[in-house]
């Protein structure tokens, strides 16, 4: 086995055995990016020079932390001092930040050696990575399918064993419907739980950091180094944090688990549906309690969902004037010019048609019709969750209504690609940790299982998947990109 | 100005907060600075950048509030304000807008002697931005630098009733305003720094009418007298268009300096839709009971105690404790010296009189006078020693103020020193006496009035140093010796 197909605590152990040198681990991982990159297009940057520089350094040092000397990739949302940060839009295709994302810092810190910024819809908008404004990336699985998004770069990557791991951000579901279409970990925190400082902002009470890994005690380690209270981040909650591998135990014995009747209708894949009451079977088998519970408000999640994060980007992406970094027009005769073809140049169609979405929804006059009521909404579909947890440690439902689809095949209706979110939204708008992990294929593609449990519970999350994951052999599958 | 028409007026003031950071994030409040040197992303609108509030804002909001006798909101929370300007970095303001951090308060003006309590609606917090520098003309200029040292610094926008009449009383609401401000100690004030800024809102109506005429609003009021001959320029255009039979517009208007005109910049039509919503990157604030209590119990004392304690302690008539308590700094002048004098009356004549017409002349505030209220007194004691006469006291006071040197060091250096030695004294006075025979005789003949040209023979033979009752107490004895 090559060191590229390792996973995280694989690779940890080897490293604090001495068996390998993090040199010799990112030798080998850019050894198979090369292989399959050219297929995959899952970085924007790679910097082969400065991971080895890293690696070295580590390697001088010795073990610092559980991720030390172990490489990864960053979602080109997440600033990375000195290392371009594009969010996949020419308006910054030629931005490098001069600070770090708090998350970027805790890994560094930690001692990770960061290997390069990885695709995405631009400014996290969409569900294909089809609306980066460089070039789409790939499904390993199928080189003709989508990898999800927007945070697909990350998810492929690690599917295709270009990384071991990669963060991700979720603000409808970016993180889990990629995950869930590369059959990997997928793990979206409670908004509050990792901070959002130094990650460009799409819909700042949605966004939330998470990660991606082929394994679940892969998460749950770099959880522990993301997760916690920053003074830089007032939304971030200074809770205490758990040791989250401590979750990781497969007795789930009494573990009462909810599935709402609402996640399973017409409209969902048969496969998937199939899957994951497979799933739910085995939980049963492992000793937990399932039951059918309702979310009724579930429906209006989406509508609800397009309005507060198009208002919020409305606002969040104003800033990308030309005026002090990014793409500016210099032809233009005056500042107001400069403002709108800077604009019109820089940002693709998608983000402009959300970004009028929300500046209508806020607009003089409807805001209390849209934005108002949309909030309203949010508080039902709470409250909905609430009820469920009053008698539940965990919900479970299918990720996505359908698994990854041909490229080009959803660029036409966005409607219809907005309907990719409708399992993972909700989840958003209530703030909860939610988890999407491989629970089987239909017609040969992977299918996520969603995990969704209480406000800065990851760790039952965690603990179930866990559970799941030691007595199924899903995770160990791996897509044959033609390689070896 | 027609009398059918009431004037009304609302004023709406930011006054920047002095703390020692900025609203959201760590850059220094410092004014004055090179351009773009107290900048950081966060207040330069860098992608991923999160705004983090900053308590002492709060602390001097609340301070403020107190000072305006406002209720403090228990629960408050910031919005985001969206428009597209080069200096706006983030093309949102964060504000706040319909739940602001204090409400409901008031101060009381006086014009004309007569008492009037002006209702302040809200006062909320928000940030600033940073500003242009065009070169040349703003019309003219080929390219404009943007200068962020400003951008994030914190702001509390004050807003009054339309409870002001006139003119003058806007400009007494503004003066008590800062006054107030500057007791609670929250800003510095300073128009032309734009430390304290003012548009206002100003409609008329006839007489006897409930509903407020068509208002304008008024911005580019750079000094308290801009402010009186905008709002009076305005008052006698809108009158005028009302009897000319036109119809007053909503509109957004701006003072020409220059011209001392006002003239329309926006309709109400061409006005922003600024799309507010509550900013998600900030918590809801919440300020307990105790955080006010806290804050009451750190308050100074505000000008209305003083002036009560002024009165009461020291006799001072309530025009003289007005005036002593206009700003903190005179204030605190008037109790400097109170530490090592006991007479307050004569501290407020000497501050109201000799102190004040030296600073209107060089046009200095009490902050930058070199004499300190210890230095006032030492001169004092020596007036009380009869050391040197009232008289004389008045060119060493102002040798001290245009020098910084103490009253002692200025006699000694001019030979200024009251001669106040009896035998020096007597000698002189005898040689007076002497070379005046006639005086001398018409003063035993009857005539007291003898003893005034006798006196001035003596103070010219003294050049004045003479100690004036000294001089009465010898010559009397001497004359009547005789």
């Amino acid at each position: 086995m090559d060191l590229y197909e390792l996973t995280l605590h694989e690779l940890q152990e080897k490293l604090y055995n001495k068996q390998v040198s993090s040199e010799e681990i990112v030798k080998s991982v850019f050894a198979r990016i090369k292989e399959v990159e050219d297929k995959m297009q899952a970085f924007i940057t790679l910097d082969e020079e400065g991971a080895l520089d890293r690696a070295r350094k580590y390697d001088a040092r010795g073990n610092l932390s559980s991720i030390a000397g172990i490489p990864y990739g960053l979602k080109d949302i997440i600033c990375s001092q000195g290392m371009k940060t594009t969010c996949a839009s020419k308006i910054l295709d030629n931005f490098v930040p001069f600070y770090d994302a708090t998350v970027a810092a805790r890994l560094k810190e930690a001692g990770g050696v960061l290997i390069g910024k990885l695709n995405m819809d631009e400014f996290a908008m969409g569900s294909s990575t089809e609306q980066s404004a460089f070039f789409p990336t790939r499904n390993p699985w199928d080189l003709e399918r989508v990898p999800g998004g927007s945070s697909g770069g990350s998810a492929a990557a690690v599917a295709a064993c270009e990384i071991p791991f990669a963060l991700g951000t979720d603000t409808g579901g970016s993180i889990r419907q990629p995950a869930s279409f590369c059959g990997v970990v997928g793990l979206k925190p409670t908004y509050g739980r990792v901070s959002r400082y130094g990650v460009i902002a799409y819909a700042s009470s949605l966004d939330q950091v998470g990660v991606f890994s082929r394994e679940v005690r892969d998460c749950a380690l770099v959880l522990n180094i993301i997760a916690g209270g920053d003074p830089l981040d007032s939304t971030c909650v200074d809770i205490e944090k758990p040791d989250y591998t401590a979750f990781l135990k497969d007795n789930i014995k009494g573990l009462k688990i909810a599935y709402p009747r609402e996640y399973f209708q017409e409209g969902i894949e048969r496969g998937i549906k199939d899957a994951v009451k497979q799933a739910l079977l085995k939980y049963e088998e492992l000793g937990a309690i399932v039951e059918e519970v309702s979310l009724p408000h579930s429906e209006y999640a989406l509508p609800a969902y397009y309005l507060v994060a198009t208002a919020e980007a409305s606002a969040n992406l104003a800033r990308f004037d030309g005026v002090r970094y990014g793409l500016r027009d210099f032809e233009a005769e005056n500042v107001i010019q400069m403002f709108s073809s800077t604009r019109a140049a820089g940002f693709g169609d998608e983000v402009k048609m959300r970004i009028m979405l929300g500046t209508y929804a806020l607009s003089s006059g409807y805001y209390d019709a849209y934005y108002l009521k949309a909030l309203k909404v949010r508080r039902l579909i709470k409250n909905d969750f609430d009820k469920v947890f009053n008698d539940f440690d965990l919900i479970v439902a299918p990720t996505t209504p359908t698994t990854a689809f041909k490229l080009g095949e959803q660029t036409g209706d966005p409607l219809t690609l907005y309907m990719n979110d409708i399992l993972t939204v909700p989840i958003n708008m209530a703030g909860l940790p939610g988890m999407s992990i491989p629970c089987g294929f239909a017609e040969g593609l992977p299918v996520g299982m969603q995990l969704i449990g209480k406000p800065f519970d990851e760790g039952t999350l965690i603990k179930a998947a866990y559970a799941f994951e030691q007595n199924t052999d899903y995770h160990t599958a791996r897509p044959d990109l033609g390689v070896k | 100005m027609s009398k059918e028409f009431e004037t009304v007026i609302g004023l709406e003031v930011h006054v920047e907060l002095k703390t020692s950071s900025k609203i959201f994030c760590s850059c220094s409040n410092e004014f004055g600075a090179k351009p773009n040197t107290n900048v950081c992303p966060i207040c330069s609108g860098f992608p991923g950048m999160l705004p983090v509030l900053n308590e002492q804002v709060v602390d001097y909001a609340i301070k403020s509030g107190l000072a305006l006798n406002c209720e403090i909101a228990d629960y408050c929370k910031f919005d985001r304000k969206n428009y597209f300007y080069p200096d706006l970095p983030k093309a949102y303001q964060i504000s706040q807008y319909d739940l602001p951090i204090c409400k409901t308060g008031y101060l009381d003006i006086e014009v004309n002697n007569e008492k009037k309590r002006i209702g302040i609606t809200r006062a909320h917090l928000e940030e600033d931005a940073g500003k242009l520098v065009h070169q040349g003309t703003i019309s003219s200029t080929t390219f404009s630098l943007v200068d962020l040292n400003r951008s994030g610094v914190p702001l509390l926008e004050i807003v009054s009733e339309p409870d002001l009449r006139s003119a003058q009383e806007a400009r007494a609401y503004m003066e008590k305003l800062r006054s107030l401000l500057l007791f609670a100690g929250v800003s510095d004030c300073k128009m032309e720094e734009g430390s304290l800024r003012c548009d206002a809102n100003v409609s008329v109506r006839p007489y006897g009418q409930e509903e407020l005429g068509t208002r304008a609003e008024i911005k580019n009021l750079n000094s308290f007298k801009a402010m009186e001959k905008a709002i009076e320029y305005e008052v006698r255009r809108q009158i005028e268009a009302i009897e000319d039979g036109e119809e007053i517009i909503q509109e957004t208007r701006t003072w020409e300096e220059e011209r001392q005109i006002t003239r329309s910049m926006r309709s109400k039509e061409e006005a922003h839709d600024y799309r507010y919503f509550p900013e998600p990157d900030l918590p809801p604030l919440r300020i307990s009971r105790e955080w006010v209590e806290r804050i009451l119990q750190s308050m100074p004392e505000m000008p209305e105690k003083a002036r009560e304690r002024l009165m009461k302690a020291y006799g001072l008539s309530e025009y003289d404790a007005n005036l002593l308590t206009l700003t903190p700094d005179y204030l605190a002048f008037f109790d400097g010296c109170t530490l090592y004098y006991k007479d307050g009356k004569t501290i407020s004549n000497w501050m109201m009189g000799e102190l004040n017409k030296l600073l209107n002349q060089h046009n200095m505030d009490i902050a930058e006078c070199k004499i300190t209220p210890a230095a006032l007194v030492d001169m004092l004691k020596l007036i009380d020693e009869g050391r040197i006469s009232g008289k004389m006291a008045k060119d060493v006071f102002e040798a001290m103020f245009e020098t910084g040197a103490d009253a002692e060091q200025i006699i000694k250096e001019k030979g200024m020193e009251q001669i106040s030695d009896e035998a020096a004294l007597g000698a002189i006075i005898q040689e007076v006496i002497d070379k005046n025979p006639g005086a001398v005789e018409d003063y035993h003949n009857g005539k007291k009035k003898a003893t005034g040209y006798l006196v001035g023979q003596v103070m010219q033979a003294t050049r004045g140093q003479a100690n004036p009752s000294l001089v009465n107490k010898i010559l009397s004895q001497k004359l009547n010796q005789k």
